[in-house]
């Protein structure tokens, strides 16, 4: 029996940067040799595919003989000859390059729904897409369901909003959908801001037929013609896949009037921005559009009533869109009953941060924050120790140890001082700062306001200031509690959700951190070591081998010895800028 | 430079939200947006140069002045930042001795920049140089490719 051969090279961020196009090259150069080529050509396809989810391990090749699946991992180029001869010609797989325990420990807990297709197929191909069972979902809500009951099912799915606020994307549509007008819009948010965060651009890139899929269910119930998606100007690949995608269903007829003979129409259209973090909020996004400066307008009136150009506009986020075929084809109950009782699904997120296996996954609602930082995650690097984990971006909190086994759900995680968020999840250990944490978010939204409202533009201004007072060692006391008072007023004050959430890295910090800021404003000492005024470095003598690589790499030339003699750090010249603390093998130098 | 801003301006459709797009080819093209294009754009779609200007302070990616011949650009994303973005940064103003608060040092053949993050979190720390991704950045490999790119010309 002649075998089929497939090979799926990863192409998502992650594999494009650790060179997954060298890798497609050097295979179909390998395939085409001489002799092999006789052999396996006909049978064997080569395809590029979205985020595989470790990223940690790309780039990752998977090789499917008969079904039969072999993942490798950390491929390079000069690996594929062997990889060729042994496994594609004589069906041997090279198992020493084999994914290994780590990997399957990594995927035991995830359920893919939003990630079905990424990692599975060129999201490049429409027809890849249709043959997975795409625009199945579509073909159902436009032939065979009413708006109201596209809605219905929505509502009953209990899928919230993937932006972070978690607002029942059923009752935004069933809103859209109740007024009356000529001109309605939807737009998707791919703005993605949260540093930290690369989920929607792995879906954009992975699967962006999802995305449109969604749209155009979206359209149907809520009876609009025109749609945007606002992808981030760091994103050129997101863009051209997308617009890939669009160009291909308007080949096909998905797209444009008279949609699958239906009667319907929709437009897509995407919209570039342009590097602004602020406009990943509603209003400030739909000013972009407009071709203004994108600044949050005082929200009157409900989006779903004047949005863009005044006209109704759903705006929902990439991933929320993304589920939605899925909702439609398997049912409301298949979906509800994959998360908790609030809130239906699962979620992705981006695992990163001090963990072992950082990556993207993705997780039913209700598994607890310690079964993905330990179980998925591998724990965290090094085995050092946890100490807390950040969700939410810059809008969002740390999370400290007591609160690992809480449900990850949109209300446990507000309880706990976070917010869901978009999915950015990163993991901080005991060599972390948790003031100069803060002080790293404050600098972020602080830099990000839009300054049109005073709180926001000046509150965080003097937040940050008083941040960085505490982390040089001119901390005050009372400092914390002027923290505190301002934090509160610049919530209750601010215009838009930026600086409504500014504070909360502070907030959170404080409230199970507050030794830390004692410890640097009374002390005058960083625990972590981390904050540069308050540390110092020197070598230990007994340890130092005198083998000068310190003193090569210090750009201040603070470095003082001969050869094999121990070497000394002059405190005046230094710099602190930690160079030689990471270039030294026999770990003799130390800061305090 | 008319003749390209002309060219740009073809494919303009006099409807409003393509002034950013708009803006961006002319950045695409000529590396930046010089006063001289804002008074062109203005003039030509009669829009006062207050609002483009207004416009292309608002967002990151657009500039105003010329940027160096090698782009540097340091993640400084909360992965990154955790795993050591702080310290390239500090390391690499030092190398290419770009003074306090400047980007681009003054023979042009350098510019560093931040981003807010390149959405690579997982090799973090990541730094762009010339448009190409590099994960698992250390000081070392930073100096060692900006004096391959000195060495260069
Ligand atoms: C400062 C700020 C930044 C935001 N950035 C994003 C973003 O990058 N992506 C996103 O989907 N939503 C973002 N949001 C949330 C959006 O305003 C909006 O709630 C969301 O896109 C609605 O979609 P959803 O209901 O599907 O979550 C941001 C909100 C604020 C206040
Ligand atoms: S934080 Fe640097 S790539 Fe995301």
């Amino acid at each position: 029996m002649r075998a089929d051969i497939k090979i799926k090279v990863c192409m998502g961020p992650g594999g494009i940067a650790k060179g997954g196009a060298d890798v497609i090259e050097a295979i179909k150069k390998e395939i085409n040799s001489t002799g092999k080529k006789a052999m396996i050509e006909k049978r064997c396809s080569l395809h590029q595919v979205g985020c595989l989810g470790f990223c940690a391990k790309d780039v990752l090749v998977e090789v499917i003989i008969n079904g039969n699946k072999t993942t490798y991992e950390h491929i390079k180029p000069d690996m594929i000859p062997r990889i060729v001869k042994e496994h594609l010609v004589e069906g041997k797989p090279v198992t020493e390059w084999a994914v290994g325990e780590e990997y399957r420990n990594f995927h035991k807990k995830q359920i893919k729904v939003v990630l079905s297709h990424c990692g599975e197929i060129d999201p490049e191909d429409i027809n890849a897409y249709i043959a997975a069972g795409g625009y199945e979902a579509a073909k159902k809500a436009l032939t065979s369901m009413s708006p109201e009951k596209v809605v219905e099912v929505v509502n009953a799915s209990k899928l919230r909003g993937r932006g972070g606020a978690g607002f029942p994307t059923g009752l935004k549509w069933e809103l859209s959908l109740k007024i009356k007008s000529e001109v309605k819009y939807i737009i998707c948010n791919g703005d993605e801001g949260d540093p930290g965060a690369f989920m929607d651009r792995s879906v954009m890139e992975g699967d962006p037929h999802s995305i449109i899929e969604g749209m155009i269910i979206c359209a149907k119930a809520t009876m609009s013609q025109h749609g945007f998606i606002y992808v981030r100007a760091e994103y050129p690949l997101a863009v051209k896949r997308l617009q890939l995608a669009i160009d291909q269903c308007y080949e096909a007829g998905l797209l444009g009037k008279n949609i699958l003979g239906t009667g319907c129409n929709f437009d897509l259209k995407i919209f570039q921005g342009a590097g602004a973090f602020v406009c990943g909020e509603a209003t400030a996004l739909m000013r972009s559009i407009e071709g203004k400066r994108g600044m949050p307008t005082p929200k009157l009136w409900r989006s779903a009533v004047k949005g863009l150009w005044d006209k109704p506009t759903v705006l929902n986020n990439v991933e929320t869109f993304a589920n939605v075929p899925q909702i439609i084809l398997k049912g409301a109950d298949w979906f509800r009953n994959l998360g908790t009782e609030r809130s239906g699904g699962t979620k992705v997120f981006a695992l990163t941060g001090k963990v072992k296996n950082a990556g993207l996954i993705e997780v039913p609602l209700g598994i607890s924050l310690r079964e993905i930082i330990y179980d998925i995650g591998g724990g965290i690097e090094g085995d050092r120790k946890f100490k807390a984990v950040q969700t939410g971006g810059p809008s969002g909190g740390c999370i400290p140890a007591g609160f690992l086994d809480i449900e990850v759900d949109y209300e446990p995680l507000a309880l706990a001082g976070s917010i869901m968020g978009s999915g950015g999840m990163i993991v901080l250990d005991e060599t972390d700062c948790m003031v100069n944490t803060a002080k790293f978010f404050l600098e972020f939204t602080q830099a990000e306001s839009c300054g049109k409202c005073t709180p926001c533009r000046i509150g965080t201004k003097r937040l940050l200031e008083i941040l960085e007072r505490i982390t040089s060692g001119k901390g005050k006391k009372g400092d914390i509690e002027l923290l505190e008072e301002l934090s509160e007023d610049i919530k209750a004050t601010s215009l838009c959700g930026l600086g409504m959430t500014a504070p909360n890295p502070v907030l959170s910090t404080i409230k199970y951190f507050r030794n830390e800021y004692e410890a640097h404003i009374i002390d005058k000492k960083c625990p972590a070591a981390v904050c540069k005024d308050l540390i110092k470095y020197f070598i230990l003598e007994k340890v130092c081998k005198g083998c000068g690589a310190c003193k090569r790499v210090c750009p201040a030339d603070a470095i003082r010895g001969i050869k094999k003699k121990p070497h000394r750090i002059d405190s005046n010249l230094c710099v602190k800028c930690g160079t030689c603390f990471y270039a030294c093998k026999f770990k003799a130098i130390m800061k305090i | 430079m008319e003749k390209k801003l002309e060219k740009i301006l073809k494919n303009y459709v006099k409807d409003e939200c393509n002034i950013i797009s708009t803006l961006q080819d002319v950045q695409e093209i000529l590396g930046y947006i010089p006063e001289e294009a804002i008074n062109f754009l203005s003039k030509k779609l009669d829009i006062p140069a207050s609002r483009l200007f207004g416009i292309i302070t608002f967002y990151s990616q657009f500039h105003l002045k010329p940027r160096g011949e090698n782009i540097i650009t340091i993640c400084r994303g909360t992965a990154c930042h955790v795993n050591g973005s702080e310290r390239l940064i500090n390391r690499l103003l030092i190398e290419l001795e770009i003074p306090p608060g400047g980007d681009t040092t003054d023979d042009l053949r350098f510019t560093a920049e931040k981003v807010n993050c390149v959405g690579t979190c997982s090799m973090a720390p990541v730094v762009i140089i010339n448009k190409r991704v590099h994960g698992e950045m250390t000081t070392d490999k930073l100096i060692k490719e900006i004096k391959i790119l000195k060495g260069k010309r």
